[in-house]
């Protein structure tokens, strides 16, 4: 008995309906993926737009201490120097985004959690940090140290 | 056997097959030999997993995944809710010890080279599962929102955010923005809740498939002993005697989490505040300390390469040479071969120990 007649090859139309309907398949799970991926991701918080926030009062830092603030959506760091007078970093540690602090018994800026050290001018001296903090300008207005983001 | 359980299990046998129910327990043997006491922290990982899910849907019923709540909630379990103290102890601690039970596991199968063929996807699973496993620490950590727990988060998924290309993108996917806040509380909430168990679930479901089909590794010098005749073949089937010796070890280990819990009760912290400086001392859990210790000595840059990038090619092709040994290590019994990769696994632990030593110091 012979082996029941096959179709060598698939018949010409057939491939097409494959082609079409796999096609169409595959439009349909991208467009149910899409959405869903673009849900993952959060839409952008607008940045603030402020230049300048006040930091602190004159009268609130002795000399040779830092105070963290809040310049937008981020910590600054307000050192009042051993001369009595401000400067103004930004507070996020350019190695793993720590918020740093002033050591008052280094006169330098640490971060702890991994031991990286600046100095007063936000230099990366030593520790894996590997940028200089963002600088940012200090102005006292009367009682108020005000603190502007460079343009 | 009692004759109300021979009835149900004729009844049930009735239904999946005969026999089939029988047949699946016996199956199962474990090998006896100097190394068997091995064989119990798989299982040792699995009751800890357990206690896990019972107690994590225990603390469910009172906590609340927003920063302005998170830390309230805790400390609310902690003080006013009969047990609530006893629930989140259980909880911290157990986790702590299903992770060592896990690496205990994860080693013993890597000294032992139970990974070799045909055991590669139980090798594989395994370490998935490990993987997630460190995924339920990491997330489960931020979860009470205090300080430490915080910056831990902050560097963590730093970390991810420095990997070329889609760094950024799986940063946000983490942090559901671009610093850590509520949004990231609530998505660590939904991974450490519904994502990651369900993912645990179902690649468990996949290890013990294998380990049940594939039946136990027995270590390559007590078979050539075997082979040449030196030592009898020698097992004991899984259900019950193995399991009750199993059970034994688990009742042990539900003693020393209810001392663990009373004696040691998990410390809650502080309530973070992002804008205030990482405090001092600040560290991961003690699984993560070898990484972190790492990240601490590589300096800002090496040659012309990012230091952290360093730090976290170096980790990920590490796990990735890991998950692969049994493709790596594939003629046991070439001594050479075989040596070098028992070495490699004493180096390991041996980084392991001393650089989470030396972030403790």
């Amino acid at each position: 008995m012979s082996a029941p007649e096959q179709n060598p090859s698939p018949h010409p139309d057939r491939r097409w309906v494959t082609v079409i309907l796999g096609s169409g398949l595959a439009a349909s799970v991208v467009s149910f993926l899409y959405p869903a991926i673009r849900y993952i991701i959060p839409p952008p918080v607008a940045e603030s737009t402020n230049r300048s926030v006040v930091a602190a009062k004159v009268a609130e830092l002795k000399n040779n201490t830092g105070k963290i603030f809040k310049f937008g959506s981020k910590p600054g760091l307000l050192v009042r120097m051993p001369d009595g007078t401000f400067r103004a970093f930004s507070a996020v540690c350019t190695h793993l985004n720590c918020t740093v602090q002033y050591r008052d018994d280094l006169h330098e800026i640490w971060c702890a959690c991994h031991n990286g050290l600046y100095d007063l001018e936000g230099r990366n001296v030593s520790g894996p940090p590997p940028r200089p903090l963002e600088t940012f300008e200090v102005h006292v207005q009367g009682e108020d140290v005000v603190v502007t983001r460079n343009s | 056997m009692s004759s109300l359980f021979r009835r149900t299990l004729d009844w049930l046998d009735e239904r999946f097959g005969a026999g089939s129910i029988e047949e699946f327990l016996r199956h199962k043997t474990v090998p006896i030999h100097k190394h068997s006491v091995w064989y119990y922290f798989g299982g040792m990982t699995l009751f800890l997993f357990v206690v896990q899910v019972l107690t994590g849907i225990l603390l469910l019923l009172y906590y609340r995944p927003t920063p302005n709540d998170a830390f309230e909630s805790v400390q609310y379990l902690m003080t006013q809710v009969r047990f609530g103290w006893l629930i989140r102890s259980v909880h911290s601690w157990s986790a702590n010890l299903m992770i060592l039970a896990a690496f205990i596991h994860m080693f013993s199968v890597y000294f032992l080279k139970a990974y070799r063929k045909p055991r590669e996807l139980t090798w594989i699973t395994g370490m998935l599962l490990l993987f997630i496993v460190m995924g339920f620490g990491f997330s489960g950590y931020l979860l009470p929102w205090n300080t430490l727990a915080f910056f831990a988060t902050k560097v963590g998924t730093e970390m991810a955010g420095s990997i070329p290309i889609v760094g950024k993108w799986f940063l946000v996917f983490l942090r559901g923005g671009d610093e850590v806040t509520g949004a990231t509380l609530t998505r660590f909430f939904g991974f450490h809740v519904a994502v990651l168990p369900g993912l645990a679930t179902t690649l468990l479901a996949l290890h013990l498939l294998l380990v049940q089909t594939l039946g136990m590794s027995v270590p390559p010098g007590v078979e050539r002993a075997i082979a040449e005749g030196r030592q009898p073949r020698r097992s004991m089937p899984f259900v019950p005697n193995f399991f009750l010796r199993d059970a034994i070890g688990w009742y042990a280990a539900l003693g020393v989490l209810g001392a663990l819990a009373a004696i040691f009760p998990w410390e809650l912290g502080v309530k973070a505040d992002p804008f205030a400086a990482a405090p001092a001392g600040i560290r991961p859990e003690w699984y993560f300390l070898f990484v972190f210790q790492t990240l601490k000595y590589i300096p800002a840059k090496v040659f012309f390469i990012d230091g952290e990038l360093l730090g976290i090619f170096g980790f990920s092709a590490a796990a990735l040479i890991w998950v692969a040994i049994p493709f790596l290590d594939r003629r046991v019994g070439f001594a050479p071969l075989t040596r070098f990769f028992t070495g490699l696994g004493i180096f390991v632990i041996g980084y392991m120990i001393v650089l989470s030593w030396l972030a403790l110091r």
